[in-house]
């Protein structure tokens, strides 16, 4: 095929950016990768890092957090221990994504089919991000946000503001829910809202601590009822529903927290398929638009200088490894799923008889739409896969004294292993499970939490510090039991309120 | 950042360097207001180990990890738990292996776990730096503050005015004096208006009905008055060139103010190196505090075994003499220059003198005299800083003389560089009011 490259030189312009865009959708589109429309923005360094601070949003709320997390990224950047990211990518209507201005043609155009297309399509495709997040919305409730902490640090001082958003961002892996489905509304809505809502809790919280005698209650119940009845997991949403001192602007701030827990859950919860799916895509679309004679080979190059460094995985033994590199687990296993559709052995037609010779891009498709990293793994890791990046399972007890070898990338192991590591991408497997158990309502309005020990993981020291910040929100001693597995239940930490 | 939201299907290319690109700056500095106390502390630290020269720049800061961190809840170390890694080589299910040190972290990933509790670091601007470093310390007796020979100005808002540029309109002023006047306008017709309305509605009662095709000469006038009257009032312009008010803008004389510090050494072959650093430093701090309230600085430095000389900053702390010590030579330099250059009605004059206290014993008399009488009147600060181990000489004897009667002379002793930087916050301690 006769070259016809788009560009020789590394530098980009306004139009090549256009041009490798427009490409890179037309083959995007052949793929029938289903996107938001892109919005691309060229930013600097020192824009990147802002983003950076903030978690990635273009808009955020004032705290002093983003400045340390500024800080801390503005030292690592300057003292050259880290590059900026290759891109931010905005979960919203149109997806925003940012290229970096220093970057070369090749990286913008890097960037643009990881960024706009990748994980775009995977913001739009997934179930997690379908159900959670609303990409229509988010850039206006962060302006919300944004302007309603603003607005509250001028009429109560900015100290007892950042009080209260200590405590909720040490309790934000706790505002979420799980289960349950939240419902979407839009900005407006929201501010309607917000003032009914006000009004309506203050006097739903009075009730619940009404003491008035209740004339029909049974004789002889003395047992009262718990409450709440059931436990709850979303300690935020408890805390905004039914602490008894908030006043009205503390429970919207805690609401705010909330709301931003939510937002991020399923990014924490498809941290392998978001970047495996972004980065098989890059590779894929790069490839295309190469093969089509549409790049130089010096753009080649260096796309898979960057291409290797990204889906680089060190061993064990390696000074550089921290732990198993979701890139390169991602794309390992998005690949090997086009190689099971397109040529299954005889293994993979027996471990993966639905897949073994079907349609690579639909199969790919599915797999990205239903499923998290845990079910992802647990679902889709071969025993070819297994062999390659040669992973094994160690176990660590600590009623021995030493590791054990619990399984190697042999027959008896693939099971084992497969489930150990989707085990390990199971948040609720690495967060200690939590829940409020019970509020005394009659004494002290102390409320009681309760931590079910699982392997017997035990909390760490920094347990009190957090209870110290929920005893801020809720107002009265806060107590934290631990339910061992043999199921005694013993009080481990308490925090008292002090008169 | 302004997002540009579009419903516009399709992809859109936006340049957003021109931007704003300090968005964290309010969070920074939230940061900081928040460790004020810890980072106070590693600034002080970070003082004494550090050169002089080096002053005028930021500083990389270091806080315990553990007093900023963010607790959230977590696993501890223990219990039970089992991880998968990559790139095995010779283990077979089944091996037991010994944990290695340094954690009961998830099993070969305990490298990783002793980086915990490393402190974090970053760097504060200068101006940062500096705010931090002199906070509580003011310079005393600022009252004289001359303006500059060369005023300067700057442009500040006042009121309003009828003449002006286009850019400068100010809509809502120029509304309300054209409805203002609209209103003045009209109202003198009005009144006449409805006047000749209830007087025309008057007349046609009056009049027979029979005779409708021929109205009387007075309701033709009283009809012909009515519309006169109503043109009038509709030919009032809506907006004037009366109405336009402008934003006015004057120029105000900005006090620039001017200061010389006069730096007075004692380099005679008792003052060591060790010792000229220490005055070095101290010199260096006086310099940069006076930067932070004067705009314009001049530095006069004068060296002085047993004749004074008034040198370069260069030749000042580098070049090494030997000799006598005669110490009003300085002074009567310093009043010389004053008097020739520094008229102490344009300039706000600071002293400050470093010497091991070795003095020719019959000088010491006529340096407390030169000071008393000549330069403390002039002056609006003048400190002296002995840097000596052992006990203290005549000089000292004497200046507490000239402490006692002049308010605004301060006289510290230093012996080793960690004094400099407490010293100098002694000398210029805010004062209670």
């Amino acid at each position: 095929m006769k070259k016809r490259p788009l560009s020789k030189t590394s530098e980009w312009t306004f139009e090549l950016i256009q041009k490798y865009n427009a490409e890179i959708a037309r083959v995007a589109a052949s793929y029938h990768l289903d996107t938001y429309p892109n919005q691309i923005e060229i930013i600097t360094a020192e824009q990147m890092m802002d983003a950076y601070s903030y978690v990635g949003m273009p808009v955020g709320y004032g705290h002093w957090s983003f400045g340390k997390q500024f800080l801390s990224v503005e030292q690592r950047y300057r003292r050259g221990q880290m590059g900026l990211a290759y891109e931010i990518v905005i979960n919203s209507n149109p997806c925003i994504a940012y290229l970096m201005e220093e970057n070369t043609m090749m990286m913008q155009a890097l960037v643009i089919a990881h960024a706009a297309y990748g994980h775009n399509s995977f913001f739009k495709g997934n179930y997690l991000f379908r159900t959670w997040t609303d990409a229509e919305s988010i850039i206006d409730y962060l302006l919300f946000a944004k302007n309603y902490v603003a607005e509250c640090e001028q009429r109560y001082g900015a100290d007892a503001v950042e009080e209260i958003l200590d405590s909720c961002h040490a309790l934000m892996n706790y505002g979420v829910d799980r289960y349950k489905r939240p419902s979407r509304i839009s900005l407006h809505q929201e501010q309607e809202r917000h003032k009914e809502r006000e009004d309506y809790l203050q006097s739903r919280i009075n009730d619940l601590w009404r003491t008035l005698p209740v004339k029909d209650r049974p004789p002889g119940a003395q047992e009262e009822a718990r409450f709440p009845v059931e436990p709850q997991e979303n300690l935020l949403y408890f805390i905004e529903k039914n602490a008894p001192l908030l006043e009205p602007w503390q429970r919207e701030l805690v609401r705010i927290a909330r709301k931003m827990a939510q937002y991020f859950y399923p990014q924490r919860q498809t941290q392998v398929m978001n970047e495996g799916w972004a980065t098989f895509w890059h590779y894929t679309l790069i490839n295309t638009l190469y093969d089509e004679g549409l790049l130089t080979d010096g753009f080649m190059v260096e796309f898979l200088q960057s291409h290797t460094n990204v889906i680089y995985q060190p061993a064990y033994t390696s000074k550089y490894y921290s732990g198993i590199n979701p890139y390169a687990l991602g794309f390992a296993m998005m690949s090997d799923i086009r190689r099971i559709c397109e040529k299954p052995t005889e293994e993979d037609q027996r471990w993966f008889p639905g897949l073994a010779n079907t349609d690579w891009i639909k199969s790919l498709d599915f797999a990205m739409r239903n499923f998290k990293d845990e079910s992802f793994v647990a679902q889709y890791l071969s025993p070819k896969l297994i062999r390659d990046l040669k992973l094994f399972a160690v176990l660590d007890d600590d009623a021995d004294n030493e590791l054990e070898i619990s399984a190697i990338h042999d027959d008896r192991g693939y099971q084992h292993i497969r489930q150990t590591l989707a085990n390990h991408y199971n948040l609720g497997n690495r967060e200690p499970n939590i829940q409020v158990y019970n509020v005394n309502r009659r004494g002290d309005r102390s409320l009681t939490l309760r931590h079910i020990q699982h392997n017997r993981l035990p909390l760490h020291e920094g347990t009190d510090q957090v209870l110290k910040h929920l005893m801020r929100l809720w107002g009265f001693t806060v107590r934290l039991e631990t339910v061992y597995e043999d199921g005694r239940v013993s009080l481990t930490h308490e925090c008292c309120k002090e008169d | 950042m302004k997002l540009a939201r579009t419903n516009r299907v399709g992809e859109q290319i936006i340049d957003r360097r021109l931007n704003g690109k300090n968005k964290s700056a309010v969070n920074r500095q939230k940061f900081i207001q928040r460790f004020k106390g810890q980072i106070k502390k590693a600034v002080t630290e970070a003082m004494s180990g550090r050169s002089i020269t080096d002053l005028n720049r930021g500083e990389k800061i270091n806080i315990p990890a553990k007093d900023i961190s963010e607790p959230v809840f977590g696993h501890g170390s223990g219990g039970k738990r089992e991880g998968i890694h990559p790139g095995n080589t010779d283990f077979v299910s089944g091996d037991r292996v010994a944990r290695p040190p340094g954690g009961g972290g998830s099993g070969g990933k305990a490298s990783k776990s002793g980086e915990g509790d490393d402190d974090f670091s970053f760097e504060l601007s200068r101006d940062e730096f500096l705010d931090i470093f002199f906070e509580d310390l003011e310079l005393p007796d600022l009252i004289k503050t001359q303006l500059a020979k060369q005023v300067q100005y700057k442009t500040i808002r006042a009121g309003y005015t009828a003449t002006g540029t286009p850019s400068n309109l100010n809509v809502i002023r120029s509304m309300k004096s054209s409805l203002g006047r609209r209103i003045a306008t009209r109202t003198p017709y009005a009144r006449k208006l409805r006047e000749a309305e209830e007087e025309l509605a008057a007349v046609l009662l009056l009049e027979s009905p029979e005779s409708p095709a021929m109205p009387s000469p007075r309701v033709m006038a009283l009809q012909e008055e009515i519309r006169k009257l109503k043109s009038r009032i509709r030919t009032i312009p809506f907006i004037d060139t009366f109405d336009l008010k402008y934003n006015n803008r004057i120029k105000q004389p900005k006090p620039t103010t001017q200061a010389v510090m006069f730096c007075l050494m004692d380099v005679s072959g008792s003052m060591d190196e060790g010792k000229k650093d220490m005055a070095k430093r101290f010199f260096t701090l006086l310099y940069l505090f006076l930067t932070r309230s004067y705009e314009k600085i001049d530095l006069v430095f004068i060296r002085h075994h047993t004749v004074a000389k008034e040198v370069d900053e260069e030749e000042f702390f580098y070049s090494r003499e030997t000799g006598g010590t005669v110490v009003s030579s300085a002074l009567q330099m310093m009043y010389e220059i004053i008097k020739e250059r520094y008229p102490s009605s344009d300039w706000n004059i600071y002293g400050a003198q470093a010497s091991d206290g070795d003095n020719w014993t019959d000088d010491s008399p006529i340096c407390r005299d030169v000071l008393i009488n000549a330069i403390m009147p002039h002056a609006q600060y003048y400190a002296y800083v002995e840097i000596t181990e052992e006990g203290h000489q005549g000089l000292w004897r004497e200046y507490l003389a000239v402490k006692r009667a002049c308010a605004n002379f301060a006289m510290q002793h230093i012996t080793s560089p960690a004094d400099i930087y407490p010293v100098f916050r002694k000398l210029f301690q805010k004062k209670l009011a």
